[in-house]
């Protein structure tokens, strides 16, 4: 199906819980309410004429005004793909319904995105940091994050800006 | 002996050990000689990629990409590239087309052959290693040739690539080609139809094509499971429509579908078709430009793009956002090891550790792409 068919198809299946759609982007997206994403994937994955059984990627992102979580989605049996985005406001610990049960794929990069972003994605079985150690604090690929000047008594500030 | 009591016992394979291919760390839980459970645990090796990514120009990142996966150093680079021509909406010179795709094969010939000479390893046989390093060697030095580097090529531009290839290149790489061919019939007579290495693979680690697409299992892996799918094929980029190559698939006999030898077995079969396609681009290699660089690199403003490439390991993916300055906004690698390794778990059960040892070691990760 083409991008703009499935657009089409999912504003008349969840209505308002779809916030917008862009076709005009390289990569044609739509921006889907939070809680409403889990249902909105499984109604992807489990149509027959969708059939979305990949999630291809599934990034966080900082906008500086607000975070996202993107949800690129492929069907290998149908051929044609889906972007959704998801926006949460940047403060706390954002609560974002967990896809998990439904890809394989998304077990590992919710923990990612967790561990960078600090998304709770509610209902995934073990969301804990994946990359960084586990009493690293703060999320590093927020445009605010301030780099911790020491870790475990490591010295970790720029040489110029050392005691001497 | 009626009294005999046995308790499960966790047991930390790595993060340092030979068989996990890098600094990676299983935690298996074991009854007996059997793995019951299996955690992964990554992480060891994260470099801060994406956040680095922030804070150069695109054509800074080129090199970091190397790093990613330094065994197809050539393919990384290829995919980054791919994805800002995209977002620039950029025609390359079709010389530099093909001299990425000749590269891109090589590379991936080099990658499969050090997997494959792994894989003998890690079924206890050393003669394989020598074989699969031996001939890579020869991949190496017609990069060494190109790019000056043997193992970080950094070779890739936005618009093209570096340097033109040299007369020599050519000529050596076309005797390589003719080399390699009777060397792949050696590794099939040695190892792909040993009957020790059949009894250590044949039905091994058994991942299933569902469990595998649920799991964005891609690659030579996804083949291995017998899904018919390549990224160079399905979703054409670069020069491959132009090319003629045979997709290699899982097969029953001997091994079983989506077992460990259909994944050794679909990545010998490629290092063929990699040589089959080198072969026609550098038939049909054009005269020209071998770069035809932009001005400057910026994509548009609030541009956002998800681009994906076949390499060696998969399906490797940038999604990359710009905010219309040279820097990039934001950076995100989808790297095929990080996804085969979340997929363990679910098919590496209540096997032997040794088995383990073949499912992993067939899945072909490498921890530089995996922890970033």
């Amino acid at each position: 199906m083409e991008p703009k068919d499935i657009h089409e198809r999912l504003k008349e299946t969840f209505g308002a819980k779809i916030a917008s759609s862009v076709l005009e982007a390289i990569d044609p997206y739509l921006v889907v309410e939070t809680a409403a994403i889990a249902e909105v994937c499984r109604y992807l994955k489990e149509e027959p004429d969708l059939a979305f059984d990949t999630l291809m990627c599934l990034s966080g992102v900082d906008t500086k005004e607000k975070l996202q979580v993107v949800y690129h989605l492929y069907s290998i049996a149908r051929r044609h793909r889906v972007v959704l985005k998801v926006e949460t406001p940047r403060e706390g610990e954002p609560s974002v319904p967990t896809v998990s049960h439904l890809w394989g794929t998304a077990d590992f990069h919710e923990r990612e995105a967790y561990d960078m972003f600090g998304f709770r994605f509610e209902g995934h079985p073990d969301l804990r940091r994946i990359l960084c150690p586990d009493d690293w604090e703060g999320y590093p690929l927020r445009k605010d994050y301030v780099y911790p000047e020491t870790y475990r008594d490591i010295d970790n500030r720029q040489v110029e800006t050392r005691d001497a | 002996m009626p009294d005999v009591r046995t308790e499960e016992m966790v047991l930390n394979m790595g993060p340092q050990h030979p068989s996990t291919h890098g600094v990676f760390r299983a935690e298996l839980v074991t009854d007996g000689e059997i793995v019951t459970a299996v955690r992964p645990h990554v992480g060891y090796l994260h470099r801060c990629f994406e956040k680095h990514a922030e804070n150069l120009s695109y054509t800074g990142v080129i090199p970091f990409t190397d790093r990613l996966d330094y065994l197809a150093s050539m393919n990384q680079n290829f995919g980054f590239v791919l994805a800002v021509e995209k977002m620039l909406g950029l025609e390359v010179p079709e010389r530099a087309d093909y001299i990425r795709v000749i590269m891109a094969e090589l590379n991936r010939m080099a990658s499969h052959l050090m997997m494959v000479g792994h894989m003998g390893t890690d079924a206890g046989a050393i003669t394989p290693i020598l074989y699969g390093f031996r001939d890579r060697e020869y991949i190496l030095d017609l990069f060494e040739e190109v790019s000056g580097a043997r193992l970080l090529y950094n070779y890739y531009r936005v618009g093209g690539v570096i340097a033109d290839l040299t007369p020599k290149f050519v000529e050596k790489t076309r005797k390589f080609l003719d080399y390699i061919g009777p060397m792949i019939d050696d590794f099939d007579q040695l190892l792909s139809y040993n009957k020790i290495f059949l009894g250590r693979t044949v039905g091994v680690g058994i991942l299933p094509p569902e469990v595998a697409i649920n799991y964005a299992v891609t690659g030579p892996n996804l083949r291995g499971s017998g899904v018919n799918w390549d990224l160079r094929r399905d979703e054409p980029y670069s020069i491959y429509p132009k090319l003629s190559f045979d997709v290699i698939v899982g097969k029953e006999g001997p091994g079983v579908v989506g077992d460990s030898w259909n994944r050794y077995w679909v990545r010998v079969q490629e290092i063929r078709e990699s040589a089959k396609i080198v072969r026609q681009a550098l038939d049909g290699l054009p005269e020209g430009e071998f770069i035809r660089a932009p001005k400057n690199v910026r994509p548009p403003k609030g541009a956002d793009l998800y681009h994906r490439t076949e390499t060696p390991r998969g399906e490797l993916g940038y999604y990359i956002i710009s905010d219309g300055t040279p820097t990039p906004f934001r950076v995100k690698v989808r790297s095929p090891g990080f996804v085969h390794i979340s997929a363990i778990p679910a098919f590496c059960t209540n096997i032997m550790v040794a088995d383990l040892v073949m499912s992993m070691g067939t899945l072909d990760f490498v921890m530089g792409e995996v922890d970033r």
